[in-house]
């Protein structure tokens, strides 16, 4: 039996990990971080159906407790070389390498950092906050001002960091259109005075259900939209957020002022994807991992005993991962 | 005994021609200055100002000192050419007078040597030594020409990559100039072989000459005549080429010194730059679209050509368009024309067509706020885009208790540059009569922006009689006066001169003072007037997000090379470009201070 490597226990990771121990396999599962499933720790619900996402975290790390995955948490790696003809060594950042003769990359995404569109004032207004910080407050139940405060309106702003051609990404992130739908329902459920507005470029509602809950959120919580991006946001002395942007429907500029501006963040590499994809030699676009091709060998790459799976390679929702995950427990069984 | 011979004719009708040109052209662009360029003439004309022009004409006209500050050995080859030829004119009408004590015709001081025998002179006291004089000028001015033929070769050791591209008018103009002075020394040779008069050049050459057989009259008439033919041609085409820089460059910095400048139309002034330049080529080395992107046929030599070819109007967009106006151009100018200012009368020009001249009214609801005791603070638009810099901003004027009025905190209103560097005058002649109102109502003390396009707008196009200063020079005064005090962190930066606060506006002291004060201020290679433009500068509209982002590479690269934590800069714009490439933080200065403050 050939010995597995999966780096990176996300949602993909583990899903990868326990088909293949499941098969019989011995996999070590490497984490950067001090516990699993970071990424979606915080979140509150899953769209399209609301599911807790604390159930899936919990379904998760069952799917872990199998005497195949060796976990080796707080073990972040950083090389990745091809060693003689059929093995992969890998090191970590404090030196230590491993060796395994198949490697599977679910290094996975990191958020956009909204620093970037200082235009936006995140981390200069207190009122500005990012959509994780959103889930976030969400999840415990605890939406409130930066005076602490229930909010009174939320504005909720698409594609920061995604589509946006002067931080250097051209492309969709995917998610944050029918998060940003998710997050405004739960809010009017949590706090039903409040208005939520939602400003877009166009609203990308791909998936099964999508649409309908973007119909639900207008019909029966309120929610509004406006079609148009906003160019800045400004202090209040009351502590609150005024934004400047264009309702491009209207064709009028408008202000606004607002408790909370919430920025919907777009999905970038994470760190270990950008350096490892390097490493390998697999670099695809946006520092993201490439692929053979995106239809019948999605889980392959150039390198015989090299895998990728999940977020790593595109911006996914979690479901897409899971699954991708499985696919690439597939690919690796079956290898010739 | 003839003080006349035919071979001097091409000459005469050279100078006469010249003569006559350049006369009819002076006076139409002396009548083409405008009412304010022609009121200062008369302010000033008779003041002493006179000295410095004439200082400065020989400094550059003849030494070329500037170019000289660049590369020696172009300085030299310029020298040589400009100065050695003035001599050689000089000494000889001396040497002339001298010979001919009761006067001579004018060709005699050019064509000495061959009147030398034909028209007998008096035997004056050092007339040997005149004769090694000259031929000392005139080895010297060889040397020149001969680097210059070097330099079409090879460049590079002259300090310049890349050089002009002529035109068939210029390349005819300088193969005759490069003509002139061989076929002098030949023909002085050839007499000499025959007469055995000159200095210890064309004396030995002479000799040389004679041996091999060359001592030949009729040898020696065809080679005075060919002398005289190749300045007559240089002459005729003088007025038409780029060599017309002779003359007018005295005539321009004579003006400058006057005080004339610039106004936002073609007037006889321009005119005067546009013949000022000598099309060396200085231009296009330092220039980021050449740099970066190969861009070689828009910089400002090529765009006064263009102008002067009356190219432009049926080719507009591309030359006049397409430039960062980042004013690399016009430090390194060794002639000092306002190339940037140039280049707006023709965007001006060109979009006098779509010049909207309505839409103004919401000017109307905008108000000032009295603020007699106050300082005006106008961050600007960009500055809107990086709250960041106002939020500082407001702590450093809490911090020593300065009460200010932030005047476009909310009313937004353009300070009118990008407008006009773009050509739109109309509209940002309407912005800056609000401005102007709103700030002169308030009754504010001082005006203080955040954005050096705002400042050099404030500063240059605006008449404000209040003070106008950039945050880092309200900084620097501040620490100096002892109101702010900070602390020095440990913290290793490397400072970006924005174009428009460095070059435009010449703070380059300022911003290093405040951070020298504050973190440990790191020398970069390429600083002050060298400084590299980020590329998002407002001043081109043709460049695509791609190619600004090369231009934004350099310069960073330029800023990381000495390894600093930290980028700082002074420009809402270079912060936004820089934050973009995201591997190190970038901070305004303003940010730096704010963070730093230990007042009380």
């Amino acid at each position: 039996m050939k010995s597995i490597s999966i780096i990176g226990a996300g949602p993909s990771g583990i899903e990868a990990a326990s088909v293949l121990a499941r098969l019989g396999y011995t996999v070590t599962l490497f984490e950067k971080s001090s516990s699993p499933l970071k990424n979606i720790a915080d979140k509150a619900f899953l769209f399209p159906n609301f599911a807790a996402a604390g159930d899936i975290v919990e379904l998760m790390n069952k799917k872990l407790l199998n005497s195949n995955i060796v976990q080796r948490l707080d073990t972040d790696i950083v090389g990745l070389v091809r060693e003689g003809d059929s093995g992969w060594k890998l090191t970590d950042a404090k030196g230590a390498s491993y060796y395994s003769d198949l490697v599977l990359l679910a290094t996975g995404y990191t958020p956009f950092d909204a620093h970037r569109k200082e235009e936006l004032g995140y981390g200069i207004y207190e009122g500005v906050v990012t959509s994780l910080e959103m889930e976030k407050m969400i999840r415990y139940d605890n939406i409130v001002t930066s005076l602490g405060e229930k909010p009174r309106r939320v504005v909720f702003l698409q594609c920061v960091g995604s589509r946006d051609e002067k931080s250097g990404n051209h492309y969709c992130s995917k998610l944050c259109c029918v998060t940003a739908v998710k997050q405004a329902i739960e809010l009017k459920k949590q706090v039903p005075d409040a208005e939520a507005y939602i400003f877009y470029m166009d609203l990308r509602m791909w998936g099964q259900h999508f649409e309908e809950l973007y119909r639900q959120s207008q019909q029966d919580y309120g929610v509004r939209y406006i079609r148009g991006r906003i160019s800045e946001a400004s202090g209040t002395f009351d502590g609150r957020v005024q934004i400047k942007a264009e309702d491009t429907l209207m064709g009028l500029p408008l202000k606004m002022t607002t408790d909370l501006l919430v920025l919907m963040v777009g999905m970038e590499a994470s760190e270990g994807t950008r350096c490892l994809a390097k490493a390998a030699g697999i670099c695809g676009d946006y520092g993201f991992a490439q692929s053979v091709d995106p239809h019948i060998n999605d889980c392959c790459t150039l390198h015989d005993g090299l895998f990728v799976c999940g977020s790593c390679k595109r911006p996914m929702t979690i479901n897409d991962v899971i699954n991708d995950g499985r696919a690439a427990a597939v690919a690796i069984a079956s290898r010739q | 005994m003839s003080k006349f011979s035919i071979f001097i004719i091409p000459f005469c009708i050279g100078v006469l021609f010249l003569l006559v040109i350049s006369v009819w052209k002076y006076w139409r662009w002396i009548k083409g200055f405008d009412k304010l360029q022609r009121a200062i003439i008369r302010k000033n004309i008779f003041t002493w100002r006179f000295l410095p022009a004439i200082w400065e004409a020989f400094r550059e006209g003849l030494l070329h000192w500037r170019i000289t500050k660049k590369n020696l050995l172009l300085g030299y080859m310029h020298r040589s050419l400009a100065f050695g030829w003035f001599l050689l004119i000089v000494v000889g009408a001396v040497q002339a007078s001298l010979g001919y004590p009761d006067g001579h015709p004018l060709w005699i001081a050019i064509f000495y040597n061959y009147f030398e025998i034909e028209a007998s002179p008096v035997d004056f006291r050092h007339a040997v030594f005149f004769a090694n004089l000259m031929d000392g000028l005139l080895l010297y001015v060889l040397s020149g020409l001969f680097l210059a033929m070097f330099k079409k070769v090879w460049s590079r050791p002259l300090g310049m990559k890349r050089t002009t591209r002529h035109t068939l008018t210029d390349r005819v103009a300088k193969l005759s100039l490069w003509c002139i002075f061989p076929f002098r020394l030949l023909s002085e040779a050839v007499t000499s072989a025959i007469h055995g008069n000159g200095g210890f050049l064309v004396k030995w050459l002479g000799g040389v000459f004679e041996s091999i057989g060359l001592a030949d009259p009729a040898l020696e008439y065809t080679c005075w005549m060919l002398y005289s033919i190749a300045l007559g041609t240089f002459f005729c085409i003088m007025p038409f080429s780029r060599y017309m820089h002779i003359f007018t460059e005295v005539f321009l910095i004579y003006f400058r010194q006057l005080g004339v400048h610039d106004s936002d139309k073609k007037t006889g002034y321009t005119m005067f730059e546009l013949s000022a330049c000598s099309r060396c080529g200085i231009c296009i080395d330092g220039c980021p679209l050449n740099r970066q992107l190969a861009i070689t046929n828009v910089q400002g030599v090529y765009m006064l050509q263009s102008i002067r070819n009356l190219e432009l109007q049926r080719n507009a967009e591309p030359i006049a368009e397409n430039c960062l106006m980042c004013d690399r151009c016009v430090a390194d100018c060794p002639v000092n024309l306002d190339l940037s200012i140039i280049r707006r009368q023709v965007r001006i020009k060109n979009k006098v067509a779509i010049d909207n001249k309505g839409g103004y009214e919401y000017l109307r609801n905008i108000h000032p706020f009295n603020s007699i005791g106050r300082v005006a603070y106008f961050g600007g638009c960009m500055s809107h885009l990086t709250p960041g810099i106002t939020r500082s901003m407001e702590a450093i004027f809490n911090a020593v208790g300065q009460k200010y009025w932030f005047m476009d905190k909310d009313e937004t209103i353009c300070c009118g540059r990008p407008l006009l560097q773009q050509g739109f005058e109309h509209q940002a002649f309407e912005l800056r009569r609000k401005n102007t109102e709103m700030i002169v109502n308030s009754k504010a003390t001082m005006l203080i922006t955040s954005c050096p396009i705002c400042y050099q707008s404030f500063k240059k196009e605006y008449k404000l009689s209040i003070p106008v200063m950039h945050h880092t020079e309200y900084i620097n005064m501040l620490i100096s006066n002892g109101q702010l005090k900070l602390r020095k962190d440990d913290r290793k930066v490397t400072y970006h001169d924005p174009c428009e606060l460095g070059r435009g506006c010449g703070i380059y002291d300022e911003p290093r003072n405040v951070l020298s004060a504050t973190t440990t201020l790191l020398k970069t290679k390429e600083e002050r007037e060298k400084s590299l433009c980020c590329g998002f500068n407002l001043g081109n509209p043709l460049l695509d997000i791609e190619q600004q982002t090369k231009i934004r590479d350099a310069a960073r690269d330029n800023l990381l090379a000495p390894n600093p934590d930290t980028i700082v800069t002074a420009c809402p714009m270079c912060k936004k470009a820089f934050t973009r490439a995201e591997d190190i933080p970038v901070k305004d200065i303003a940010e730096i201070v704010a963070g730093n403050i230990i007042n009380p």
